[in-house]
């Protein structure tokens, strides 16, 4: 008897690798705007995945800046720029046919070696209760140095888009 | 069967190829940064499964600054794409080649 959890992982995977499919090569709509509302869902069943893998604040991180955040920036500057000309194009069929080789080859590759290495046998870790805690303990006191870098990194990203996107470049 | 550290994995190398299948494949470059993301996606779940399964909280550590870079780079490539959006009125690759001899 499966465990319901079991099941959940199964379909949070189909999904998510469906939800992935329709935002590379969607047969109905080649909309960069379909693309990323596509996107915005395989970002949320990747959700539930790290939700599995008991990752509850990495679960609600990937909401909140991914689908949050970062997809508002892509749609709306989708929508800024209106790209109505790219929609009449079709698919270019030796770029689909070479990206499929090439991803069937990567994904054999490591398929491959997935299944020759990692022992088929292993359990979850008991990991301790309130993994969140212990997340948060580790970030402020072993990784507080690359945490400050990182805050400098998202100011200077702030700055370069601003100066970049500048009407009048000087 | 129970999934176990394998299951995700492959997930994870599947999804990584769906994302190299949308750089190659398509010429928009929109939806090109948008498989960019999904590799990084793919990455992120490789590293969360394997921190789970070996019961070590460095790999959520890696992925939380995998996710704030990858907010970072989005701000940054958006910007360029709209400057060059303005000087050559397309966000086709097709397009995009005065490099080309």
């Amino acid at each position: 008897m499966p465990q319901f959890t079991d099941l959940l992982f199964y379909a949070l995977a189909g999904l998510t690798l469906l939800f992935g499919f329709l935002t590379v090569l969607n047969p109905l709509s080649r909309s960069p705007v379909t693309s990323a509302m596509f996107l915005v869902l395989t970002i949320i069943s990747m959700a539930g995945l790290f939700v599995l893998l008991h990752a509850f604040f990495l679960a609600a991180v990937q909401v909140l800046v991914y689908a949050g955040a970062v997809m508002v920036v892509f749609l709306f500057v989708i929508m800024l720029l209106d790209l109505k000309a790219d929609e009449r194009r079709h698919f270019n069929k030796i770029a689909v046919g070479v990206g499929g080789l090439s991803a069937l080859a990567i994904a054999g590759t490591l398929v491959a070696s997935i299944v020759k290495t990692v022992p088929v046998s292993q359990t979850a870790g008991r990991l301790a209760e309130g993994e969140t805690k212990a997340l948060g303990r580790l970030l402020f006191e072993s990784h507080i140095l690359p945490f400050e870098i990182l805050s400098v990194l998202l100011l200077v990203a702030m700055v370069g888009a601003i100066l970049i996107t500048k009407k009048d470049l000087r | 069967m129970t999934p176990g550290l394998h299951h995700y994995l492959i997930v994870s190398a599947l999804l990584f190829s769906l994302g190299l299948l949308g750089v190659v494949a398509r010429r928009n470059l929109f939806v090109i940064f948008m498989g960019l993301e999904l590799m990084l996606n793919a990455a992120n779940l490789a590293l969360v499964a394997f921190s789970r399964y070996h019961n070590n909280l460095n790999g959520q550590v890696m992925v939380f600054f995998i996710i704030t870079v990858a907010a970072a780079e989005v701000a940054v490539g958006l910007a360029l794409l709209v400057a060059l959006y303005r000087k050559r009125q397309t966000a086709h690759v097709e397009d995009l080649t005065s490099l080309k001899l």
